[in-house]
């Protein structure tokens, strides 16, 4: 059977000379945590599955600045790299690939241009593809949207772009969907309301969209502690649980936080 | 002794480059059939479908046949497992290598396509290239065919996904996993060291 994955997220400013890794609070102040192929090189000694790293600043002359920290990371860390941020065709996913990447994460760029997914997954495979959706809760209710039921409320979802800084009017769940059907191997599922927030992770969004479709998905945004990680593995299909900040700032390390789950009934590769 | 990665032009051969280049190996990619003469072991990664990989390993096929007559240590990966069989649901019209009998199919509709993560493998027979690991040990799969040798003594290790799959086969000097054991963090670098210890006796 498979192992339930914990991810550390590592979002990275690459306009500081070999990259920082950065963290917002409800997608705004950052503060820094390290530079980027460090931090992998730990998180992977402490048992991370797969690695994301995510550029925040995703200009194009700061590209070479990832697939460098790309090419020094897979020199010594073993596990699955996925990396995304500013990527918008074949060819500059082509880059990311030879750097060292197994897989790339897309999101503006692909609500901008859908077709971006199925060009990138006829030429690497649906597995290399990881759909990333910041989606967000909206309360008015509105005909055709994928209703969720919620503690606060019935709600639906709204995908934003530009690292949270627009909105597209997009249902979450219809994007995750259509996006599958166009070969995302894979969701990368956003909480904007729960994204450092340490609430944990947004467990009627994650369960709607893991039942919506036939990949994994990994649970993202308001993760704080390992009882968040067991909740949203207890009450959800999520295949994988993606954390930052708890990680990032010594509150718990990675295997720390398997043994908690393991403990519990959650199958994790120790 | 130098490892020759087969390059036959299907991309990143990075990872497992790194990892037996970690692991102490001396690895070499190589894209010509010829520069396979002589090598200590070989590699044979795997990615893209199984017609496609076929059409472009085909070249390659009489210099890795008469590396295996000669002992010459062989790991195929993913793939590059699948390839070994005759052939492949997956591209009805292409034959396989045909170094192990029976057939690639495509795991039962019940189970996540591909099985993408980190599955436990369960060890059938003891061989010198699972040394150091033991039952239960996981380690990262991408796929969604997987191996169905007719001489179930080929396999040496499977893992659960909705029915048994074949995680790892092993004839003479021959073996190959389903899973990638450069994806595979310590237990898979432990496999490439058996590799590469292989090479050196």
């Amino acid at each position: 059977m498979l192992a339930r994955r914990i991810i550390p997220c590592l979002d990275c400013d690459m306009g500081v000379p070999g990259g920082r890794v950065v963290k917002g609070i409800e997608f705004q102040q950052i503060r820094y945590a390290g530079v980027p192929w460090e931090l992998a090189g730990q998180y992977y000694e402490d048992g991370a599955d797969e690695i994301v790293f995510l550029d925040i600043t995703a200009s194009h002359e700061r590209r070479e600045t990832m697939t460098s920290v790309i090419k020094k990371t897979s020199r010594s860390v073993f596990v699955p790299l996925a990396v995304g941020g500013g990527i918008n065709s074949v060819e500059q996913a082509r880059e990311v690939f030879n750097a060292g990447a197994d897989k790339i994460t897309v999101n503006t760029s692909a609500l901008k241009r859908p077709e971006l997914i199925s060009e990138i997954s006829d030429r690497y495979g649906n597995q290399a593809v990881v759909l990333a959706i910041d989606a967000k809760r909206r309360y008015t209710l509105e005909e055709g949207r994928h209703i969720v039921q919620t503690e606060q409320g019935a709600c639906w979802f709204e995908c934003s772009f530009y690292g949270g800084r627009q909105f597209t009017g997009i249902d979450a769940i219809a994007w995750a969907s259509r996006a599958v059907s166009l070969g995302a191997g894979e969701i990368l599922l956003t909480s904007m309301d729960r994204d450092g927030t340490y609430d944990g992770f947004d467990i009627p969004l994650t369960n709607a969209v893991a039942k919506r479709v036939n990949v994994p998905v990994i649970a993202s945004g308001g993760c704080a502690s390992p009882d968040h990680m067991l909740e949203v593995f207890k009450k959800t299909d999520a295949s994988a649980a993606l954390a930052a900040s708890i990680f990032h700032f010594g509150e718990w390390n990675i295997r720390n936080v398997k043994t908690y789950l393991k403990e519990r009934g959650v199958n994790v590769r120790i | 002794m130098t490892i020759a990665i087969v390059d036959y032009g299907m991309g990143n051969l990075f990872s497992i480059y790194n990892a037996l280049d970690y692991v102490g190996g001396s690895p070499k990619i190589i894209s010509e059939p010829d520069e396979l003469a002589g090598v200590g072991g070989i590699v044979v990664p795997g990615v893209g479908a199984f017609g496609q990989c076929m059409d472009r390993l085909c070249r390659f096929e009489g210099a890795l046949s008469s590396a295996r007559e000669c002992g010459t240590p062989i790991f195929a990966i993913c793939i590059g497992l699948q390839v070994l069989f005759e052939e492949s649901e997956e591209s009805p019209a292409a034959r396989g290598l045909g170094w192990i009998r029976g057939r690639v199919v495509k795991l039962p509709s019940s189970v996540m396509i591909p099985q993408m993560g980190w599955n436990s493998l369960s060890i059938k027979r003891p061989v010198e290239m699972l040394q150091g690991i033991e039952d239960g040990d996981m380690f990262y799969f991408v796929h969604s065919y997987y191996g169905q040798p007719e001489d179930k003594s080929r396999i040496v290790a499977t893992t659960e996904h909705g029915v048994d799959v074949t995680a790892a086969i092993a004839r003479d000097n021959l073996f190959a996993t389903q899973f990638h054991p450069e994806k595979s963090g310590a237990k898979g670098l432990r496999i490439l060291e058996n590799f590469v210890r292989a090479i050196r006796c």
